[in-house]
């Protein structure tokens, strides 16, 4: 295969650079001195980072968000994982259908998702919960819990399921011992990603939020929507490197492009 | 003892997908049918929502020249930043793709990474970027005598198409890259020993092999866009509305949910018959890629 030419990879170093900038800056802000927006020209400081323990309404909603984003996906597992061993394995009347309405949340704007949830919750008296935060999350981050376990298990080799049962193994047996062992990676990384997709949404959050379950994306948006100060920079910065950590660690152990393609093949 | 099984292996995929199944009628299709019912609603100020069945939300969409510039506008930004990211993104894949291995994975995950990375904290970099009229990338632009006045960025469109297209960008990329996977990379070699030159290999050999790439990220970074939230509000300030932002308002601020109701609902109508549109146009135009 042919190589880049240069002018490829000047296009490509400015791509990269504009890709990453407005992530740079954001962090490069976070650690400046003064007590406005700047660069850090005269030395590095963290007292925007001391400030956030100040803004008890951040680490709240952080803790919110963290919560909100471990309990919706592992709820969203036990549903997303039963559906993705059927769809995978019987061809049944309705089943391009039902793939269909599971994966259906990823084409509905998420304003939509907002305002449906808002009114649903609202005629429910559970306006504002927590609950509903949970349900609401549940729903969102559901096709990526259900795309990363039915990748694994449409790659999964089913004669050693058949070896199991020939050896006496039944139902919950089967599913607890060599089913989910070996479709492990697949749900690891469905939760994980539905994790990062349900910590970092703000459209559909921002209509259910009440004061007490404000998430953090939530906080940051009404805070930035009254003014933009270094504060707002910090706290992004360590969204950023939560992120980061998760991202790193999805790519290790899965393949960043396999969880974002959401191909179907395991085993790397 | 086989037709007991047989019943069983029928029974088993309803059995498995009933939880979900029940879940999604139970909080999403009632939830959306009920925002559906709510834009019929009535609404005053002092009355609140009314639960009659009147025109009169869709009627005032219908009329006033507001909602039609609304959404001229969203759909505006939405082609723009479309545009913007197939121009730069397929290119960008393909520049990708040609890397070696080490570099191609590290560019990668450089590029695709952000697609995870909070949207708030993307477009807040922007902003900071943009920041009135001496913000960096003015000056930059200046030093460079590339531009002699700055341009606003902050709260126009160019602005928020700027943003936008640099959110949604991965995405494109990410299409793109799938394409080129299936591309048989022998396929440039026997052009280019036919005496074909690089721009004519790209033109007639890659050009018409990633276009499926190129079209079905466009429709995805086309419905993202038309109904992205956190990027135009931010961007785009109290003024420039679009209509997620117009929604929120009317839900939030003003409360007249049945208004806002029919705002959301025709976003979610003209996306829907959008997007399946032109997939249908696109799997018919390429149906041997699909096959």
């Amino acid at each position: 295969m042919r190589r880049n030419g240069p002018l490829a990879l000047i296009f490509h170093t400015i791509f990269v650079i504009v890709m990453v900038a407005p992530i740079l800056v954001v962090c490069l802000v976070a650690f400046t001195p003064e007590g406005f927006l700047s660069l850090p020209t005269n030395g590095f400081s963290l007292r925007w980072f001391r400030a956030i323990a100040n803004y008890p309404e951040f680490i709240h909603a952080f803790w919110v968000s963290l919560g909100l984003g471990a309990l919706s996906s592992f709820v969203a597992l036990l549903f997303a994982v039963p559906a993705a061993l059927a769809i995978a394995r019987y061809r049944f009347r309705g089943r391009d259908a039902l793939a269909a309405l599971f994966l259906s949340p990823l084409m509905i704007p998420h304003v939509v998702l907002g305002i449906a949830f808002l009114r649903f919750f609202t005629s429910a008296g559970m306006g504002g919960s927590f609950a509903a935060l949970i349900i609401a999350h549940v729903i969102i981050v559901f096709p990526f819990a259900l795309r990363l376990t039915l990748a694994a298990a449409t790659g999964m080799d089913l004669s050693v399921e058949m070896a199991a049962v020939s050896l006496g193994a039944g139902g919950w047996t089967l599913f607890r011992r060599v089913t989910l062992p070996l479709i492990l990676p697949g749900v690891i990384s469905g939760w994980a990603l539905a994790f990062i997709q349900s910590f970092d949404d703000l459209t559909m959050t921002v209509f259910l939020a009440a004061p007490g379950t404000e998430t953090l994306p939530v906080r940051m948006f009404l805070y930035i929507q009254d003014n933009i100060d270094p504060l707002v920079t910090s706290v992004s910065a360590c969204v950023i490197a939560v992120t980061m950590t998760a991202l790193i660690l999805l790519d290790r152990f899965y393949g960043l492009d396999r969880v974002l393609a959401g191909k179907g093949d395991t085993g790397r | 003892m086989s037709t007991a099984a047989d019943e069983r292996n029928a029974r088993a995929p309803w059995v498995l997908t009933a939880p979900a199944l029940m879940l999604f009628i139970g909080v999403l299709l009632i939830p959306l049918a009920m925002t559906v019912m709510l834009s019929f609603h009535d609404w005053g100020q002092y009355k609140g929502i009314e639960p009659v069945f009147i025109l009169k939300n869709w009627r005032e969409i219908a009329t006033d020249p507001y909602y039609a510039e609304m959404f001229w506008r969203t759909f505006r930004i939405a082609i723009l930043t479309t545009l913007l990211t197939a121009v730069l993104g397929a290119p960008e894949a393909y520049i990708l793709n040609r890397m070696d291995g080490r570099w191609k994975s590290f560019f990668l995950l450089v590029i695709l990474g952000p697609l995870l990375i909070s949207v708030v904290a993307r477009t807040l970099g922007w902003a900071l970027l943009f920041g009135g009229n001496n913000g960096l990338v003015n000056k930059l632009l200046m030093s460079a005598g590339l531009i002699r006045f700055p341009i606003p960025f902050m709260f126009t469109e160019t602005g928020m198409v700027i943003a936008l297209a640099h959110v949604m960008m991965p995405f494109m990329v990410l299409s793109v890259w799938a394409a080129l996977q299936r591309l048989d990379p022998q396929i440039e070699n026997a052009a280019m020993s036919l005496g074909a030159g690089p721009i004519t290999t790209i033109r007639r050999i890659i050009m018409p092999q990633i276009m499926p790439g190129v079209l079905s990220g466009a429709i995805i970074v086309f419905s993202l866009s038309a109904s992205a939230f956190a990027t135009p509000a931010i961007i785009g300030g109290r003024r420039l509305k679009v209509a997620a932002t117009l929604a929120y308002d009317e839900f939030l601020n003003t409360l007249d949910w049945p208004l806002g109701a029919a705002v959301a609902t025709l976003l979610l109508v003209a996306l829907v018959l959008i997007v399946v549109g032109s997939n249908a146009l696109i799997e018919r135009r390429y149906a041997e890629v699909f096959r």
